[in-house]
C-alpha cells in the first residue's frame, strides 16, 4: 500500500466529523465514559447550528458539571447548589431576547433545588432546563441522590437504598410535567449513537420552544456515573439500560399542543 | 423634577429604586418590610420604566434571582427582614465572591429566631462582618430618616457598581414604618444595553465574536489563584475604607462625652444630646452612616478629645466592639441597649451616660 502522509489525511475534503468550535479546546474534567461530556457536545452543536452563541446564557450548577463554563464557549454563570432556575428566571425576564438554559444534576435539581425547580416550572419561565440524572451525587464521591433506585448502593446507603428508611426515588420529571408552566418534558439518554441523536433533537426543540415563549422546556438525560457506580463505562451503560430505564422510561412525557 | 411627598420609609426605598433606574426587584414578604413589594406591585414599574418585579418562592430564590440579574450587569435588588436575610446569606456570599453589584435592604426585626416583628439593630454583626461564609465585606449604609432611605438607594447602587460588590441598606422597622416628608430625585433612565456593555464589560450578555466569553463564578479550585482572589478582594475592602467612610458629627466641637449610634438609635441620641446639654453636660453624637467601612479615624480622633463614649444600640452590644477597636483603649467605651423591639428613650440614655460614663 502506498504511503499516506499525515498532511494528506487531514485535508479538509477528508473531514467526516469535527468537534464544534463552541466546545473549548481543553480536556474535560469528567471521568472517561461519563455521559456529561456527550451532553455538552450535543448542547454546543445545537447552539452552533442555531447560530445563537451571542444570544445564549448558560448556568452551571454545583455538581460534576460545576466547571461546565470551562468547556462551553458561551457566556456562563455558576450558580449556588440548586439555585440555577432562580438565576435563569431573572436573566430571561431581564433579557427576554436571550436563550437561557440551566444544566443540573439530580442532587442539584431534585433535592436541594426542588423549590426553585418546581416554581420556575410552575411560573412558566421561558427557559431550558437540562437535567442530568445519574442517580447519584457524582461530584462529592457517590452519595445517595433523590433519584437513587431502590436497592441501589451508594456511599450513604452502602447496603442499598432501603425505601422504608430512606424514602423513594423522586420522579421529578413526571412531577414537573403536571405543571401548567412546562411545555415540553422529555427523557433521553446518550449511551448509544441513536440515543445521542434523539437527545440532540430534543435539546434543539427545547431551545426553539423557549424562544417562542411557551414556558419551560425540560430535557432529562438519564446518564451513567461509572465512577460513582463503581463500574466500567460499558458495564455502567448496561446497568443503566437494565435498571434505570425501567424506573425512568425514555421518551416524551409532555409535548406542546399546537 | 424633584418631588416632595409624605411617605413611609419602606415606600420611599421602593420609589427611589424605580427612580434610580433599577432593572429588577426580587423579594419575598416578611414584616416589617412587605410594603416594599406591595408598593412596587401597586406602582407597576414594569409598565413604565420597565423594571421587573417578581415575588419569589423564598428569600433563597430571591437572592439568587438577584445574582442572575446582577451577572448580566443589571441593577438588581432585594429586600427582607432578619430571618429572610439569614436565608439569603449563601447567595450574598456567592455574590461577594463573584464580585457582583447589587442592593440588599434589611429592615431589621428583633431576634434570634422568629423573635419579634418589632424593630431592632441586632443584625449589625451579620451585616458588617460578612454574614455568610468566607472572607468578605458588604458596603453597609445605615439611614436615619425616610429621606436617607430614599437617598441611599442610588448611592448604594453607585457604590456597588464602583466596587463590584453587594451593598446593603441596614435599617429597622422604626424607619421602615414611619412617615416623613421626603424629596424624591428625578427619574434616571435604566441603562441601555450599550451603557451596560461599557459600565460592566464583564457581564454575561451573550458572547460576541469580538470578545472572550464572560464567566461569573466564585469558584477557583487552584489554591494559589483563590488566594490571589481573596487578596484582591481585600484590596477592594481597603479602598472602601480609604474612600467611602461616611458619618455625621453632631455637637462634637466642644464635647466632653460622646454618644455613638446609627440609624433610629441616632435619632434618639440626638434628643438625648439636647437633654444632656440642657443639664450642662457637654455631649456630642457621632453617627456612622457607613457601618462598613466604619468611621474608625474620626472616632480615634475624638478619643483624644472626650472623656468617655457610650454606644446606644438596639442590641446586646455589637457596634460597641468596633468603637472599642477604633479608639484602641484610649478612652472608656460603654454600651447601652434595649432589646426585643423596645426603643430606648432619650431620658434613659442621659441617665446611663451619667451613671456609666460620667459618674463612673
Ligand atoms: C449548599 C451546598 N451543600 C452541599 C454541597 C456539596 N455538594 C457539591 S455537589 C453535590 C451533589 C451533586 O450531585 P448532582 O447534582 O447529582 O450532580 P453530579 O455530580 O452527580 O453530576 C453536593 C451535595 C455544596 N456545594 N453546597
Ligand atoms: S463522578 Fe460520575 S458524574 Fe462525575 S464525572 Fe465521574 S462519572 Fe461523571
Ligand atoms: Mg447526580
Amino acid at each position: 500500500m502506498a504511503e499516506i502522509t499525515r498532511e494528506e489525511i487531514i485535508k479538509p475534503e477528508n473531514l467526516v466529523y469535527k468537534k464544534t468550535d463552541l466546545l473549548v479546546d481543553r480536556a474535560l474534567s469528567y471521568c472517561p465514559g461519563c455521559g456529561h461530556g456527550t451532553v455538552h457536545r450535543m448542547l454546543m452543536e445545537v447552539i452552533e447550528e442555531m447560530d445563537i452563541q451571542s444570544q445564549t446564557i448558560g448556568i452551571a450548577p454545583v455538581g460534576c458539571s460545576v466547571l461546565a463554563y470551562e468547556f462551553l464557549d458561551i457566556d456562563m454563570q455558576q450558580a449556588a447548589h440548586g439555585r440555577a432556575p432562580a438565576l435563569a428566571t431573572a436573566i430571561k425576564r431581564l433579557m427576554p431576547e436571550k436563550y437561557v438554559f440551566t444544566y443540573q444534576g439530580d442532587g442539584d435539581l431534585a433535592a436541594i433545588g426542588t423549590a426553585e425547580t418546581i416554581h420556575a416550572c410552575n411560573r412558566g419561565e421561558n427557559i431550558v432546563i437540562i437535567f442530568i440524572n445519574n442517580g447519584i451525587y457524582g461530584m462529592t464521591g457517590g452519595q445517595m441522590a433523590p433519584t437513587t433506585l431502590p436497592g441501589m448502593k451508594a456511599s450513604t446507603c452502602p447496603y442499598g437504598r432501603d425505601t422504608q428508611i430512606m424514602g423513594n426515588p423522586l420522579k421529578i420529571t413526571e412531577l414537573v410535567a403536571t405543571l401548567p408552566g412546562t411545555c415540553y418534558v422529555t427523557r433521553h439518554s446518550v449511551h448509544t449513537p441513536a440515543n445521542v441523536r434523539k437527545t440532540k433533537r430534543a435539546i434543539r426543540k427545547a431551545f426553539e420552544l423557549s424562544y417562542a415563549n411557551k414556558g419551560v422546556s425540560f430535557v432529562e438525560v438519564v446518564s451513567n456515573c461509572n465512577s460513582g457506580w463503581k463500574m466500567t463505562p460499558v458495564q455502567s451503560n448496561k446497568w443503566m439500560e437494565e435498571n434505570m430505564f425501567p424506573y425512568y422510561p425514555l421518551g416524551d412525557i409532555k409535548v406542546p399542543t399546537v | 423634577m424633584k418631588e416632595l411627598r409624605l411617605m413611609k420609609g419602606n415606600e420611599a426605598i421602593a420609589e427611589a429604586a424605580i427612580r434610580a433606574g433599577a432593572d429588577g426587584y426580587f423579594g419575598y414578604p416578611i414584616t416589617p418590610q412587605s410594603e416594599i413589594l406591595e408598593y412596587l406591585m401597586v406602582q407597576k414599574p414594569y409598565e413604565t420604566t420597565g423594571m421587573v418585579v417578581l415575588q419569589a418562592e423564598s428569600e433563597v430564590a430571591a437572592i439568587n434571582m438577584v445574582y442572575g440579574g446582577a451577572s448580566c450587569g443589571k441593577k438588581c435588588w432585594t429586600s427582607s427582614s432578619s430571618p429572610g436575610i439569614s436565608l439569603k446569606q449563601e447567595g450574598i456570599s456567592y455574590m461577594a465572591g463573584a464580585e457582583l453589584p447589587a442592593l440588599i435592604v434589611n429592615v431589621v426585626r428583633g431576634g434570634p429566631g422568629l423573635g419579634t416583628i418589632q424593630p431592632s439593630q441586632s443584625d449589625y454583626f451579620q451585616a458588617t462582618k460578612g454574614g455568610g461564609h468566607g472572607d468578605y465585606r458588604l458596603l453597609v449604609l445605615a439611614p436615619a430618616s425616610v429621606q436617607e432611605m430614599a437617598d441611599f438607594v442610588p448611592l448604594a447602587f453607585e457604590l456597588a457598581f464602583k466596587y463590584r460588590n453587594p451593598a446593603m441598606i441596614l435599617t429597622d422597622g422604626v424607619i421602615g414604618q414611619m412617615m416623613e416628608k421626603v424629596e424624591l430625585q428625578e427619574f434616571v433612565p435604566r441603562w441601555t444595553q450599550e451603557e451596560i456593555n461599557k459600565i460592566s464589560p464583564w457581564a454575561t450578555t451573550g458572547k460576541t465574536r469580538d470578545r472572550e466569553r464572560n464567566i461569573i463564578t466564585s469558584l477557583d479550585l487552584d489554591s494559589n489563584k483563590q488566594e490571589r482572589h481573596v487578596l484582591s478582594l481585600e484590596r477592594k475592602y481597603k479602598a472602601m475604607e480609604d474612600n467611602e467612610v461616611r458619618f455625621e458629627k453632631i455637637q462634637c466641637d466642644d464635647a466632653e462625652y460622646l454618644l455613638v449610634a446609627f440609624g433610629s438609635s441616632a435619632r434618639i441620641c440626638q434628643k438625648a444630646v439636647d437633654l444632656a446639654r440642657a443639664k450642662g453636660i457637654k455631649v456630642g453624637l457621632l453617627r456612622p452612616i457607613t457601618l462598613f467601612p466604619f468611621p474608625k479615624i474620626p472616632l480615634y480622633k475624638l478619643a483624644h478629645q472626650v472623656k468617655g463614649m457610650l454606644t446606644v444600640e438596639m442590641n446586646l452590644g455589637q457596634m460597641v466592639e468596633d468603637v472599642r477597636l477604633a479608639v484602641n483603649g484610649k478612652v472608656k467605651v460603654e454600651h447601652f441597649g434595649r432589646y426585643g423591639g423596645i426603643i430606648p428613650n432619650p431620658e434613659e440614655v442621659v441617665n446611663i451616660l451619667e451613671t456609666k460614663i460620667i459618674g463612673a
